[in-house]
């Protein structure tokens, strides 16, 4: 079924935007609860060891002191295979530096904070393990993630061709440890009474916090409800339950009838919220003369913690990217005595997608050809490891329009050409891409009512996103009515099941059921029927898309930057991003832009400044915080322009639409570097391009 | 965060006096460094003198010429006011590239000066740091010091002083005034802060109790072009990593007098009096200020995470007395041209934050706003990045600072025996083109101690 669309395509205000406008918007932290307690944690000072005795007595006795959580009288819990991290307060293990190993309950925040630090702990350390280098010895192919994409391809005699074509090429790349860093850090709410179990929680999606909880607890899902009404941003840290969800509820249970409340603090979201782990990536190509690419191999290792196994999957877009006659990945990871790193805005494409076009541009340096024009000599016809045709793919398209619109004509492709003022300016270009993914599992239930009001339910999550707006114009033209006419209800577990927001998947895959629920109601009512006065009610499932095993499914796109390098301070300036994508239908311009240009600035934001930095000796990030941890400032955006191509794709979805929240994030790095490399000559291969590395000595 | 007394008193002596008596105490001006170390757990004062209402907010000219701030002037006030915006125009560069308009708004002028260092160590309770917890090893050595210090460094601390503002001031040459438990007394900012050496638990050389009460800027002499300019990791809300702030006095291809400070480098802002002496009374060229800046980074020991800092300094050095000896020696034409404006003709990277103030100048012209701009009101935020370099405007007596109308170069000569407050050596106004000895010699510089009261 496809969905004629009357108010996708139209830009619609954020149908939130005045309740956060006017500070109404209530998020988990703010909810009016009676009597709340507040939890602070206590964290470990060693990266690997055993806890061999904690003194309590300061902490307990401090006035306002409710309970100090232990591993001693903290309640058991289950733990859901693969989510060791959140074994907290189990056992006396500590297995990275800043694991929660305490809490204490009080009657206000300050008071646990201040108990917290009175609480002293006795270790027995251990030897740890904290560094990823490219020559250590026990990378393994990752397991968890090779369900959803392979780990290894082999196409091809990739090593026969490396060896003898006329243009070879063989890079390492490396990438950073970047955090989410969202403005509203992870925060909950618990309450646990006879009735069961409350949560308010800042999340990307409340039925998978549920699902984690009643496994956690041994609980019916009944007797839980998750609530999120607003999230301040999430990045992917907030997809699954992270340690601070499961200290809250340890808490809660202690302290029956009585919510607690905890809110991380910045400093704490650098070892508890997740991360994007540095990535080691060595990029091989063998091509023709002609830039024609004969052979390519993409190996990528990244490391995750000894809890969980995380893979930053930096090979997936290798294999969608360019055609390659012969085309091999691999996929390695090791475990380190670190927090576990999880999913970040476009996981495993952004930084192979840096790595990957960083080459491109390098190989059409080699063989002096226009980057463009050597993206376009390596178009694939069909999906270069699938053999599937796309459901519609315009990467070529993409760079076209962004060419014209950047002026690229006129480009010299000398580097180091121009110079003004004492600042070398340099353009470059590079590819985006993502999957178009559609979960499984949602539910959505719309009830039509005689007044001629529909009330669409689904456990779906806005993370500032524009869902709330997108959805509801989806769900209008799915039922055939104005947007006013919808009243859309997420973020409580209240309502049907739903996939969390992740992957870019939301309106994909929470519109997919709404369409499909639609058309059952539209059944039900018939041609031209009324809505009896009872009203109606549906509830469906989300159907099969059977295309997804026909076609390859990917949005792309083409990203151009200006940059400006002062020749003597090294000092780096973006004045101009330029993103064109083809994403499919874009339900919502106004929010579908916001969604582009803000991973175009957090692109920019990884190529220029994002590093966590890791003492080994100690085993932490030691700049934990937003002013030693750099994200761009609004100083360092110039001028961002997105433009979107028509795009129709009958394939993906009833919607026709391939999601916007991480392709924007996808090659803004590499077109940086790629910029700077014109600029200036040099070619920066490790993230993020600080001054240090182009200061004149 | 502890728990901690909070007091307040009706004068300045009397918080003195109070907090004389509480050794673990502190004074509390606009908190923004102090709650959060405090936060951290990293200060842990059992009792906070409230000090924001006691110490005057008013920015006053001086019979000298000169230019006295309250030690409770908030950073935005000061980098606002019509006074500093004309006549040292390099302080409110210094000021506006320094934190962010909500810090500046709350942060206050002698707070300013004894933020401490932002060493990710000092931060952190858990790791050692000899200037947190004096004994405990410095972990900053053999660990992270990409923005920490090259020039003065010991093996117990390689801390940097952060703040812009005391850049400037020690260029500027400007003098605090202090009450202390033992009375009042005068300390050239350049003499406040210390190197580490074996105790870098001590910031500044104030005693326990000695409270910052105003700061005295001494007028700078006609026609002298000053420029701050500051090199971090991103465009802006960032700490520098190398700053310079330069005042050069050029006549007849000489250099008649020149006064560098550099911040980012040290336990304290770096007067870079070896580059100085390399240049005063010699010819301008870009030969000699890269050898003056060689010469003062000779004595430079950087660590392996901080060496990019000396080919940046002298870089920065270097193009910043470019800039101001002007466009014959390959300064920047036009001069106004902003460093962190990268496209003169293009988008301006400020242009979100300066289109939130009305009485802005246009985009185009914004990073280069000249000093006749004053439309703007006391509160408004000024912006940022100003710092092309100006010449310091000469006092005028009958000439209100709100009224710009008259050129720059027209102003009148003071009367040279006007009355000096003995604590300002170098601040001798003058006219027409003679030279205050004091500035040229920089033995007087660091000659007595200056003592007493201000006039």
């Amino acid at each position: 079924m496809t969905v004629t669309a009357r108010a996708m395509g139209e830009v619609i205000d954020r149908i939130d935007g005045p309740d956060k406008v006017r500070g109404v918007a209530r998020y988990a932290f703010e909810q009016p609860l009676d009597h709340p307690a507040y939890l602070y944690p206590v964290q470990s000072t060693i990266a690997r060891g055993r806890i061999i005795g904690i003194d309590c007595r300061s902490a307990s006795s401090t006035p306002g002191v409710l309970m100090v959580l232990n591993q001693y009288n903290a309640p058991r819990t289950n733990i859901p295979a693969g989510q060791g991290e959140l074994n907290i307060l189990q056992s006396d293990r500590v297995a990275f530096r800043n694991q929660f190993v305490a809490g204490v309950i009080a009657e206000t925040s300050e008071i646990a904070r201040h108990a917290a630090s009175l609480v002293r702990l006795e270790y027995q350390e251990e030897p740890h393990d904290v560094e990823l280098h490219g020559d250590r010895d026990d990378f393994w192919v990752p397991s968890a993630a090779s369900a959803q994409f392979p780990m290894e391809l082999d196409k091809g005699d990739v090593d026969a061709v490396l060896t003898s074509a006329p243009v070879r090429l063989d890079r390492v790349y490396t990438t950073a440890r970047q955090y989410h860093n969202p403005l509203e850090p992870h925060t909950t709410a618990a309450l646990w009474s006879e009735d069961g179990l409350t949560l308010y929680v800042s999340t990307q999606g409340v039925s998978g916090i549920r699902d984690v909880v009643t496994a956690l607890f041994g609980l019916d899902p009944g007797r839980v409800r998750v609530v999120s009404s607003n999230v301040g941003g999430a990045f992917g840290s907030k997809v699954h339950a992270n340690p601070d969800v499961v200290l809250t509820l340890l808490a809660a249970r202690m302290v029956p009838n009585r919510p607690v409340k905890f809110a991380l603090t910045r400093q704490q979201m650098f070892s508890q919220a997740g991360y994007r782990p540095p990535t080691v990536q060595r990029l091989q190509i063998g091509a023709e003369r002609d830039g024609r690419i004969m052979a390519f191999s993409h190996s990528s290792t990244s490391a995750t913690s000894k809890l969980v196994e995380y893979a930053e999957h930096c090979t997936r877009p290798t294999a969608t990217i360019y055609a390659a006659p012969n085309l091999r990945t691999r996929q390695l990871v090791t475990s380190l005595d670190v927090p576990t790193p999880c999913i970040m805005r476009a996981p495993g494409d952004c930084p192979g997608m840096f790595a990957i076009e960083c080459a491109m541009d390098e190989l059409a340096v080699e063989c002096g050809i226009d980057p463009i024009e050597l993206r376009i000599r390596n178009e694939p016809e069909i999906h270069p490891a699938s053999g599937l045709p796309f459901s519609s793919r315009n990467l070529i398209g993409c760079l076209q329009e962004g060419a014209q619109r950047f002026d690229w004509e006129h480009r010299d492709p000398k580097p180091r050409a121009r110079n003004e003022l004492g600042w070398l300016v340099g353009t470059g270009v590079a590819a985006s891409t993502y999957h178009a993914l559609q979960q499984s599992g949602s539910m959505a239930t719309i009830r039509a009512d005689p007044d001629g009001r529909y009330t669409v339910l689904i456990a779906a999550a806005d993370m500032g996103t524009g869902t709330w707006t997108a959805l509801t114009q989806v769900a209008a033209d799915a039922l055939g009515v104005p947007v006013g006419s919808v009243d859309l209800r997420i973020g409580d577990t209240a309502y049907p099941n739903a996939s969390s927001a992740g992957g870019s998947s939301g309106i994909a895959s929470w519109g997919a059921v709404i369409c499909e629920a639609a058309g059952q109601l539209r059944d039900r009512l018939g041609r031209g029927g009324s809505i009896p006065r009872q009203g109606l009610e549906v509830t469906a499932r989300m159907p099969e898309n059977r295309y997804a095993s026909q076609y390859a499914l990917h949005s792309f796109g083409a990203q151009f930057a200006e940059v400006r390098v002062n020749a003597e301070t090294g000092e780096v300036r973006v004045p101009r991003l330029l993103g064109v994508f083809a994403a499919g239908r874009i339900v919502n311009p106004k929010t579908a832009r916001s969604q582009l240009l803000g991973g175009m600035t957090m692109g920019l934001s990884m190529a220029l400044h994002e590093e966590g930095v890791l003492d080994p000796r100690f085993g932490h990030v030691v700049n934990q915080d937003l002013a030693t941890y750099h994200v761009s400032s609004n100083a360092d955006v110039g001028d961002v322009e997105v433009h979107c191509l028509d795009e129709d794709d009958p394939y993906v979805n009833p919607m026709g639409t391939k999601g916007v929240g991480e392709l924007g994030i996808v090659g803004t790095a590499a077109a940086i570097a790629n910029a700077v490399y014109h600029a200036t000559g040099v070619r920066i291969r490790d993230l993020p391009i600080t001054l240090d590395k182009l200061v004149a000595w | 965060m502890r728990p901690f007394r909070y007091e307040r008193t009706d004068d300045v002596a009397g918080a003195v006096a109070l907090l004389s008596r509480e050794p673990q105490g502190a004074f509390l001006g606009g908190g923004t460094n102090l709650v959060d170390l405090m936060r951290l757990d990293v200060a842990r004062p059992d009792v906070l003198v409230d000090v924001r209402r006691l110490t005057s907010d008013r920015i006053e000219e001086l019979p000298d010429g000169g230019v006295r701030i309250g030690a409770a002037v908030p950073n935005s006030d000061l980098a606002a006011d019509p006074l500093i915006r004309t006549r040292y125009p390099l302080l409110s560069a210094a000021l506006l590239s320094g934190a962010s308009g909500q810090l500046r708004n709350l942060a206050t002028t002698g707070g300013n000066l004894l933020q401490r260092t932002r060493c990710v160590y000092f931060q952190n309770v858990t790791t050692g740091c000899n200037k947190r917890q004096p004994g405990s090893g410095c972990s900053a050595i053999d660990g992270y010091h990409r923005e920490l210090g090259i020039l003065g460094i010991s093996p117990a601390c390689v801390a940097t002083h952060p703040s812009d503002m005391a850049v400037a001031m020690v260029a500027l040459e400007a003098v605090v005034h202090t009450l202390g438990p033992n009375g009042e007394r005068s300390i050239p900012v350049a003499e406040l802060h210390r190197l580490p050496g074996q105790d870098p638990e001590h910031d500044t050389v104030l005693e326990h109790g000695e409270l910052i009460t105003a700061i005295d800027l001494p007028p700078l002499p006609d026609g002298v072009r000053a420029r701050y300019r500051k090199v971090r990791d991103r465009a802006s809300y960032a700490f520098a990593l190398v700053s310079v702030a330069a005042i050069l006095d050029v006549a007849d291809g000489m250099v008649r007098d020149v006064r560098i400070a550099l911040g980012g480098v040290a336990h304290k802002p770096w007067r870079a009096r070896i580059a100085e002496d390399a240049l005063r009374g010699g010819p301008v060229s870009e030969e000699r200020f890269r050898q003056a800046a060689e010469a003062e980074l000779a004595e430079a020991d950087p660590l392996p995470g901080n060496a990019f800092k000396v080919p940046l300094a002298r870089n920065t050095i270097v193009r910043t007395l470019l800039d101001l000896a002007g466009p014959d020696l390959g300064g920047m034409a036009p001069p106004p041209a902003s460093p962190d404006a990268p496209d003169p003709s293009g988008p301006d990277p400020n242009a979100a934050e300066r289109g939130l103030d009305p009485n802005a100048p246009p985009a185009a012209a914004a990073g280069a706003a000249p000093p006749q701009d004053r439309t703007q009101p006391r509160h408004a935020a000024p912006p940022e990045e100003a710092e092309q370099p100006q010449e310091a405007t000469r006092p005028q007596e009958a000439t209100p600072p709100q009224d710009r109308a008259q050129p720059r170069h027209a102003a009148q000569p003071q009367d040279p025996g006007a009355a000096q407050p003995p604590n300002n050596p170098g601040a001798q106004p003058q006219g027409g083109p003679a030279i205050d000895p004091a500035i040229m010699d920089p033995e007087m510089e660091s000659g007595p101690e200056p003592s007493g009261p201000p006039a």
